[in-house]
């Protein structure tokens, strides 16, 4: 019975969450069909759906989502342990706080993709300086909330560190950085949708392969199905990531009731 | 564990200006005694315990513990079961009561212990439970569990059940009087029910407001267990009454 219940429950939300995807796709079908949308522009589902198919049949498809695939983790990975690393210094020592705060607020505002000229001119345009985007773009999320989870651990919990005499290292592990891990997880989650946003431009400007790349190829070779299969993969692989990512916060973090 | 509070001052500065907050405070405490403080909210009794806690400091004035000034490093004889039960909410239980060890102990022992405190607090089946499945009641006596596993010479408590149920209250207060009884620990505990200061304290010191002075301090000669309906408990209760509301006397009759 309960098992039943919770298969209809999720098959409802699962609904509620699909309908008004499903209502722009026939829109889109009636809309591309009939001639009211410029073909050349948009294609038909069935279009997109067969070249779709057929880049998986050959194997294309799969290299493009790995090579992003692959930057992302790189570059997410790096990002996140210069992130994590640089954050904790600076948010348990007031002096790297103050002798950082000028610099970090100058530099926060400018958006990693900015850079990506830079990158190129300075690393090259081969992996290096796509894997360097992702890693800035990835960093400053994770840094700032890094700093912010240190630097508010609740001083009533600091206090029953003092009271039993725990050394710095027990409070740090058992005190400082628990109640930090939230907030680290908040900047790991938009961490990880900025490498996401990084990797795609990143290979807009310059690659051979990957997500971004099937957009710029597809618009250079007016092949718009192309360039929807780059579009609608993003969106898809974003929204896996972002799934996967709250799993793990929810384990992660499992004393925050209805962590988001 | 006796505790000399001579002539502590503390003044908070707010704004532009000083607040008093305690003066003069003179108290001399017994090993082995147990002293209720009673007093209003805001007559300084939390500041006064955090001061001989060693979580504040005197403005004047010291506080000379086994004839050792207090000097803000906290000592791991003294425990300070708080207010609010200031648990860590990534922790089950177990591991918050384990929290309060600072002996080195083995793995087996700790563990023997926790489960005796567990017991003691009657928390039996809730070891694996994270803070926020518990109700206030059962985190408050995980706050008390985790400052007797240290069993402190001296334990401080900051209205400590004053968040409980009635029934819970008049357990806990029990088990801390067994307690008390079986290690002759100095009990300091700070409160605003008069009931609980005269069954728990061999003295209750009354303590007025603004600034926070000792205002009269009360012997209890009752002997133990005490009962809370008892003719001698009334006495003594009407006049610690008395010393509260002399100062607003229209009060008095309404309130005894």
């Amino acid at each position: 019975m309960k098992e039943d219940s919770k298969f209809k429950e999720y098959s409802g939300s699962f609904l509620l969450a699909i309908w008004i995807p499903a209502i722009l796709v026939v829109l889109w079908a009636i809309g591309t069909n009939s001639g009211a949308l410029n073909n050349s522009i948009f294609p038909t589902p069935q279009r997109l759906f067969s070249s779709w198919k057929e880049m998986i049949l050959s194997g294309k498809y799969l290299n493009h989502v790995l090579s992003s695939f692959g930057r992302v983790f790189k570059g997410f990975f790096i990002g996140s342990l210069l992130g994590i690393t640089t954050g904790t210094i600076i948010g348990l020592f007031a002096g790297a706080k103050k002798s950082t705060v000028a610099l970090i607020g100058m530099l926060r505002p400018i958006p990693a993709i900015a850079l990506i000229p830079l990158f190129i001119l300075s690393l090259g345009i081969g992996e290096t300086s796509k894997v360097a985007v992702i890693t800035l773009g990835s960093f400053w999320p994770i840094l700032i909330n890094t700093i912010a989870g240190l630097s508010t651990t609740d001083p009533k919990l600091l206090e029953v560190g003092t009271i039993f005499d725990k050394s710095k290292r027990e409070v740090l592990f058992r005190i400082i950085f628990p109640s930090a891990a939230p907030y680290i997880f908040t900047g790991l989650r938009l961490g990880v949708s900025s490498s996401w946003t990084c990797v795609v431009a990143a290979e807009m400007i310059a690659a051979s392969s990957g997500i971004g790349y099937l957009i710029s190829y597809g618009r250079e070779m007016a092949q718009p199905a192309t360039l929807f299969i780059g579009v609608f993969s993003m969106g898809i692989f974003g929204l896996i990531i972002e799934l996967l990512v709250i799993n793990l916060q929810k384990k992660a973090i499992y004393w925050v009731p209805n962590a988001k | 564990m006796g505790i000399e509070i001579k002539n502590v001052k503390k003044v908070f500065p707010i704004k532009n200006s000083n607040i008093e907050v305690l003066k003069d405070v003179d108290l001399s405490i017994a090993d082995g005694e147990i002293i209720s403080i009673v007093g209003g909210s805001g007559c300084g009794k939390s500041t006064l315990l955090r001061i001989i806690s060693g979580l504040d400091f005197a403005t004047k004035g010291e506080v000379v513990i086994d004839g050792k000034t207090v000097d803000g490093s906290t000592k791991k004889d003294i425990g300070v079961v708080f207010q609010e039960p200031r648990l860590f909410p990534w922790s089950t239980v177990e591991k918050n009561i384990e929290f309060g060890i600072t002996d080195k102990l083995t793995k087996e022992e700790k563990k023997k212990k926790v489960k005796y405190y567990i017991d003691l607090v009657g928390l039996t089946g809730f070891e694996k439970a994270l803070p926020h499945q518990l109700s206030g009641g059962m985190q408050q006596r995980v706050n008390i569990a985790r400052s007797l596993i240290n069993e402190p010479k001296a334990l401080l408590l900051d209205e400590p059940f004053g968040a409980l149920d009635a029934f819970t209250k008049i357990n806990l207060q029990n088990e801390v009087l067994k307690i008390w009884e079986k290690q002759k620990t100095t009990l300091i505990i700070v409160t605003h029910d008069i009931d609980e200061a005269i069954y728990m304290g061999n003295r209750v010191v009354v303590m007025s407001s603004k600034p926070g002075v000792v205002k009269k301090v009360i012997p209890v000669e009752l002997p133990r267990k005490r009962n809370r309906t008892g003719t001698d408990f009334a006495y003594i209760r009407r006049k610690v009454y008395s010393e509260f509301f002399e100062e607003t006397e229209e009060l008095a009759e309404y309130v005894i």
